[in-house]
């Protein structure tokens, strides 16, 4: 009963009187659009603005001031004093090149590295699966297991590494040990466990190559060589940016790998930025000082990405 | 006809219910956390202890929790175990500046002082103490006084731990290294404790001793400050404002250092904790330098061992690293009289447990157990007992503590120099930069 008492009158409601409305909505769409478009964005942009924004303006706001763990509220008012501070830190200083040298380490083998597999994993005629879904694995990995089992293999006298140098006659480095050399094999470790991510993108970015190209090349006598060159590396230079400008952010933000493995050390020899941070922040109870610290890597951080999309950005017209 | 426009005003009906189930799941989620925050309290018959300890501690710590929940019925007792470190004082911190701290807390004697001027901590007053049988001289005197702030108490300590030294009872015989009794003959001054080192080498073909250096800076600083503290030297003084360093007695102790491990190959350089701890419990070294902690670990392993006092090697009066652990009661914006006595009640509970607690190695503070003739009989434990009053407590100061950026920053130069890769005179000059900065800083607190 009640639904026939709703469904009669609506035609008339509907159909007759709502036509010119209709016309009047979609010329006024493109400004109306707004609300309802922020209607369904609100769930995020209340978690973003909790979450993200508002802690970030917190702790900007906090790097001013000589805020403490230990104590309520904002504390004393120390104008740029963090900033200072840090600037003419030599332990700031130290830790900000670590992070660039690891990003240095890192980056070229997980792109480099990355393409060739997935060059040869597209190439390989039988269990393609088998090798895409080998170069991933690792990357799955939470980073606490990945810095456990690398730790046992870097172990002296007893890890696998080493006791395979030492069968191999070869003398035993300090993998961890030496300050010279445990930033590289933090850089080792990385590669093996982030290279699934890059493969992936490139694995997509090979794709998107139509095939006719390949075709039509070998029909004018070109080899795989010259495919590879005047093909698919041209071809995969919107990838190439895209990996690039991620992995460096990426490698920046370096820091569970440091913590577990070597806590920053020997001797701070490998103390990132983000582990400086958290030495002042929450071991020293600085936090106010360590707001200063990740604000100035936050600048960085941006002027390198930045950085990277302008070059490229004033590369594509060309590609 | 009927179709399309009723789809039209479902869809709307679908999208405001759904944006008014929205708003209301989100009211019920803020009035939730709205709840949270304006929550005055647990009730009143709860008892909230966080602590920080895992493996065999954290075992015999869960012991001590039931039994209290077995003889305190009416009591709900919340025990939390938190990772230990920086995560735990973090927490600790900001529940108890957020006025939602635990009633009672783990904290490490030379941890405990900075929350306590940043006024975390409840002072605890002698009559509210004596009521529940705390008296001063109930507990060992170094680890009472030494948790005293300007004279007042605000922490329990539960025991002492030190740096203790562990041997392989098998390959010590081995070396001819064991008295009559079946006991690690004694080692006195730095010849006989490199001819202890060098004998067991022979014996295991690889190692004399272990001790963590690789990604491990507390190891490295507890040796180094129990034979610097041995030449009786201090590293800071003033509540950390000044740094004493003396840099003889510096180099006398890390030459030692050097000597046994890149000189004659004693000590492996660049192993870790866990690895260092492998190869004592495999029988790769007949000794191993650790806190007395690991008990648990090498009784586990099977491994042949007994404990005993890391020797006297610069011949000083006899002094050895040492933290306590401790019980703390956060300061709290409901605390009344039932309330405080409810905690200390629990406090007494676990001194009263000091058996239970003792046997994973620490030397209890509670002197009517540390006294007893059943601490005696408990062995290897007692065997070291003497290390509780010859304790030597990080020194004071905001940046100092187990965990803290100074024992990083002494750990890091001493490992380095263990490693071979840095020279006394070059970790010096790094010590004393770091220690500058950090003393000069204005505390957090």
């Amino acid at each position: 009963m009640a639904s026939v008492e709703t469904t009669i009158p609506e035609p008339t409601r509907v159909t007759s009187p709502e036509r010119p409305p209709t016309r009047a909505k979609r010329e006024a769409q493109p400004r109306g659009h707004g609300r309802p478009a922020l209607l369904f964005l609100a769930p995020f942009l209340a978690l973003y603005l909790l979450f993200i924004v508002g802690p970030a303006l917190y702790g900007l706001v906090m790097s001013f001031f000589d805020t403490s763990m230990v104590t309520s509220g904002f504390g004393q008012f120390a104008g740029l004093d963090n900033y200072a501070e840090a600037l003419t830190s030599s332990d700031f200083w130290a830790a900000l090149w670590h992070t660039i040298w690891f990003t240095i380490l890192t980056t070229p083998p997980l792109i480099v590295l990355a393409l060739v597999f997935a060059l040869l994993a597209e190439r390989a005629s039988r269990a393609r699966w088998f090798f895409r879904l080998a170069f991933f694995l690792p990357y799955i990995l939470p980073s606490a297991v990945v810095a456990l089992i690398w730790v046992w293999m870097y172990t002296p006298a007893l890890g696998l590494l080493s006791r395979t140098m030492t069968a191999l006659g070869l003398a035993e480095p300090n993998w961890l040990g030496d300050p010279d050399l445990a930033m590289v094999s933090l850089a080792i470790t990385t590669v093996w466990w982030t290279l699934g991510f890059n493969f992936v993108l490139y694995l997509a970015g090979l794709q998107d190559i139509p095939r006719d190209l390949y075709e039509a090349s070998a029909i004018d006598g070109a080899g795989p060589w010259q495919q590879i060159r005047m093909i698919t590396l041209p071809l995969l230079a919107r990838t190439t940016s895209l990996v690039v400008v991620l992995q460096i952010i990426a490698s920046m933000k370096v820091f569970d790998q440091m913590y577990i493995m070597t806590q920053g050390g020997p001797n701070f020899a490998t103390r990132s930025l983000l582990q400086y941070v958290f030495d002042v922040g929450f071991t020293d109870f600085r936090t106010g000082y360590a707001a200063a610290a990740s604000t100035l890597f936050f600048v960085v951080v941006l002027a390198v990405s930045t950085g990277w999309l302008v070059m490229t950005r004033r590369q594509e017209p060309e590609l | 006809m009927i179709g399309p426009p009723r789809n039209a005003l479902t869809r709307r009906d679908v999208l405001r219910a759904t944006l008014l189930g929205a708003l209301a799941a989100t009211g019920a989620g803020c009035s939730a956390v709205g709840a949270g925050l304006l929550d005055t309290g647990p009730a009143p018959g709860t008892l909230a202890y966080w602590n920080l300890f895992g493996g065999g501690d954290g075992v015999r710590m869960q012991q001590m929790e039931d039994s209290y929940r077995a003889a305190n019925q009416a009591i709900d007792l919340q025990a939390v175990t938190l990772a230990w470190g920086n995560p735990y004082y973090t927490k600790l911190a900001l529940a108890t500046v957020g006025d939602r701290p635990p009633d009672v807390a783990v904290s490490h004697l030379t941890r405990m002082k900075t929350l306590a001027a940043g006024n975390l901590l409840q002072e605890l007053e002698p009559e509210d103490l004596a009521r529940h049988g705390m008296t001063a001289g109930n507990f060992n005197r170094r680890a009472w006084e030494a948790g005293l702030v300007d004279g007042k108490a605000y922490a329990i300590p539960i025991d002492t731990h030190p740096f203790v030294l562990f041997y392989n009872t098998e390959i010590c015989a081995e070396a001819g290294l064991l008295d009559a009794t079946g006991k690690l003959s004694p080692i006195k001054g730095a010849d006989q404790f490199v001819d202890a080192l060098t004998k067991a080498k022979q014996v295991t073909g690889r190692y004399g001793a272990t001790h963590g250096i690789n990604s491990d800076t507390a190891s490295p600083w507890r040796l180094f400050q129990t034979l610097y503290a041995q030449l009786g030297g201090e590293v800071l003084a003033d509540e950390g404002t000044r740094v004493v360093l003396d840099d003889d007695k510096t180099k006398q102790v890390l030459d030692f250092l050097r000597l046994l491990t890149v000189e004659k190959g004693l000590m492996p350089g660049s192993v870790d904790y866990q690895g260092a701890i492998a190869l004592f419990a495999t029988g790769a070294a007949g000794f191993h330098l650790n806190g007395e902690w690991e008990i648990s670990t090498f009784q586990a392993a099977k491994t042949p061992f007994s404990m005993t006092l890391v020797p006297n090697i610069f011949g000083g009066d006899y002094a050895v690293q040492a933290d306590s652990h401790c019980l703390v009661l956060p300061v709290r914006p409901d605390q009344d009289r039932a309330r405080l006595d409810l905690a200390l009640g629990f406090v007494r509970s676990m001194l009263d447990q000091s058996r239970t607690w003792a046997e994973g190695g620490h030397v209890p503070a509670w002197q009517p157990f540390a006294r007893s003739e059943a601490y005696r009989q408990l062995t290897p434990q007692s065997e070291y007992a003497a290390a509780a009053d010859a304790a030597v407590y990080d020194p004071p100061g905001w940046y100092s503590g187990s965990g803290s950026n100074f024992e990083n920053v002494m750990g890091g130069a001493v490992g380095a120099v263990e490693a071979g890769g840095m020279s006394a005179t070059a970790a010096i000059a790094q010590i004393r930069s770091k220690l500058s900065h950090l003393a000069s800083t204005a505390p957090p607190a």
